[in-house]
């Protein structure tokens, strides 16, 4: 038998909204099912109280600061490398072989599975550099594994600076570090900054890579060098061992909303960028 | 001449830290064999990857079962999610009304940016009952794993594909819209074989995900190191090899795991390098 052009655009139309209505509902019944179980937890003692007997009780301030450290720690260090990598491809390669070796490393970083980083950072600063299980070695295995994120986006935004803006900065006799730091630069932030956003998204999203690097001590940290327990770890283990079901949801509802909230930030950013 | 002194010195900057950059992958490399290399020697290549038993405490170190854990939840993933990311996909570049594509674009970011352990554990208290108490075995299973990873590798395959579509120059769809084709048959006929090296590539990097996810499957996967029989029993992957023994691992057991770490760095690798290829290509 064979089907009508009309027919066949009937149901492959909609076999597609069926999909993407799938997809739809799925999303926003785990949002929504976290959201319900876990914002009845959230008040203001669970976000400033520090975990008491493993989680079960208390709040969990302790791994809210450890998220905060370790996903600084990564930004600041991955930042300067990321955007000066980018710079550096989006301005000054004119093709050819170093240009080729370093997209190809960058987009190789970008597909390494972060349990793969999470056993280079243990091994590399835990164990050789010997800075333990502490907020730095966690923060740097970070800093490795958002490296890709931040040279994509910021080569993207960089590309996206209008050529003529360099040419007229160029026909006024500037430089061209002088284009790059007074003209491309501020027109290319918005477009870095979402990279950068999205990086931080990814840190706090992070459990593999930061529980064989950063521990897992649910003690506050005081300095870079302490152990600590990001949110995602914290969740993972009340999670899996069982230890508070209630604090759990709690755990994942304010992580689900940190992430929304990076999201909109992000978006907002770039939808004013691309004007 | 203090300028062009200044331009050299920038440039030389800008390389310095491209080239510190780029040097993560080589030190990442360099680390993960040295550790690894030697219990490999030690088993020997063959036995380590198609060796059976996985006793660390008796010095029996075969990953086989981990590697046939991988690809089972790997192939299941690709089997219910490709064709709905690719649905997707096509939904949001031809069909998608502005107001949902706004709301679509978004909703798929935030897919992409939730915490792994949010999937698996979502898996763990809504998968895992419901294939134990309809479909039998231990809930625990390739199945569960699939369905979870499924969802998370979506976002990479939707966005992906979406921007191959759109990146295709209009005169295609307007010459198969002028030949009296319908929207359908211009979509499957002339766009998505012109996008086709595009969506392959996304499908692959989808793999890689999938592949490399840990948390979320040792929370479904059950974890067993056995070869499984059916799609309903519980297996052991690389990744959660990894994840669920490092905590406590020392000595030939620790090397152990960064030898299956090199395993999966090289799939990674050749899948990764698989995806350039194709992209590039073009």
């Amino acid at each position: 038998m064979k089907i009508s052009a009309r027919t066949s655009e009937k149901i492959a139309k909609t076999l597609i909204w069926t999909a993407a209505v799938f997809v739809l509902a799925v999303l926003m019944f785990i949002i929504l099912y976290i959201l319900v179980k876990g914002l009845p937890v959230i008040n203001w003692g669970f976000l400033t109280q520090v975990p008491r007997s493993m989680g079960r009780e208390g709040g969990v301030s302790s791994t809210i600061v450890g998220t905060l450290m370790v996903t600084s720690v990564a930004v600041l260090i991955a930042a300067p490398f990321g955007i000066g990598t980018a710079f550096y491809l989006a301005e000054y390669t004119k093709g050819g072989f170093i240009t080729r070796v370093i997209r190809f490393s960058a987009e190789s970083l970008a597909g390494i599975p972060s349990i793969v980083y999470g056993l280079f950072g243990f091994i590399f600063f835990v164990i050789y550099l010997d800075l333990g299980w502490s907020v730095l070695s966690g923060g740097l295995t970070l800093a490795f594994m958002i490296l890709p994120t931040i040279i994509r986006t910021s080569e993207e935004a960089i590309r996206s600076v209008p050529k003529i803006y360099r040419e007229v900065s160029f026909s006024l006799s500037a430089t061209k570090t002088q284009t790059i730091f007074k003209v491309v630069l501020p027109s290319a932030l918005r477009g870095i900054a979402n990279g950068i956003i999205l990086s931080i998204g990814r840190c706090i999203a992070e459990t593999a890579a930061v529980m064989l690097t950063a521990g897992s001590a649910l003690r506050m940290s005081r300095s870079l060098f302490d152990p600590t327990r990001t949110m995602a770890v914290h969740f993972y283990i009340l999670a899996v061992e069982g230890i508070s079901m209630e604090n759990a949801y709690g755990t994942a509802a304010l992580l689900i909303i940190i992430i929304f909230l990076i999201n909109v930030v992000a978006n907002t950013l770039v939808n004013r960028f691309v004007r | 001449m203090k300028n062009g002194f200044k331009d050299k010195l920038s440039e030389r900057v800008f390389l310095a830290l491209a080239l510190s950059s780029i040097s993560a992958i080589a030190l990442i490399t360099v680390f993960i064999v040295i550790q690894g290399a030697p219990i490999i020697g030690k088993v020997g290549l063959r036995d380590f990857i198609f060796g059976m038993t996985w006793a660390p405490s008796q010095g029996k170190f075969g990953i086989f079962p981990m590697i046939i854990g991988s690809l089972s939840v790997t192939l299941g993933a690709v089997v219910l999610g490709v064709p709905v990311g690719i649905c997707g996909a096509v939904f949001l570049a031809e069909f998608a009304p502005a107001a949902v594509r706004n709301l679509f674009r978004p909703a798929i970011q935030l897919l992409a940016g939730i915490p792994s352990v949010v999937y698996g554990f979502w898996g763990l208290i809504f998968i895992v009952p419901f294939i134990r108490d309809n479909l039998g075995g231990p809930g625990l299973s390739i199945l569960a794993g699939s369905i979870v990873l499924a969802i998370m590798i979506l976002p990479t395959i939707i966005t992906i594909s979406e921007v191959q579509i759109l990146a295709l120059p209009r005169q295609y769809k307007e010459g198969a819209l002028a030949l009296g084709m319908t929207h359908w048959q211009a979509i499957y006929s002339v766009q998505l074989p012109a996008a086709k090296s595009g969506i392959v590539a996304a499908v692959v990097l989808g793999i890689g995900r999938a592949m490399g996810e840990t948390m979320a499957v040792i929370m479904v996967l059950g974890n067993a190191p056995g070869i499984p029989t059916s799609i309903l029993d519980p297996v052991r992957t690389l990744t959660t090899n990894i994840g669920i023994e490092m905590g406590y691992a020392a000595g030939d057991h620790r090397q152990a795991l960064f030898a299956t770490g090199i395993v999966l760095f090289v799939i990674i690798m050749i899948l990764n390098i698989t995806a350039q290829f194709i992209t590039r290509k073009k």
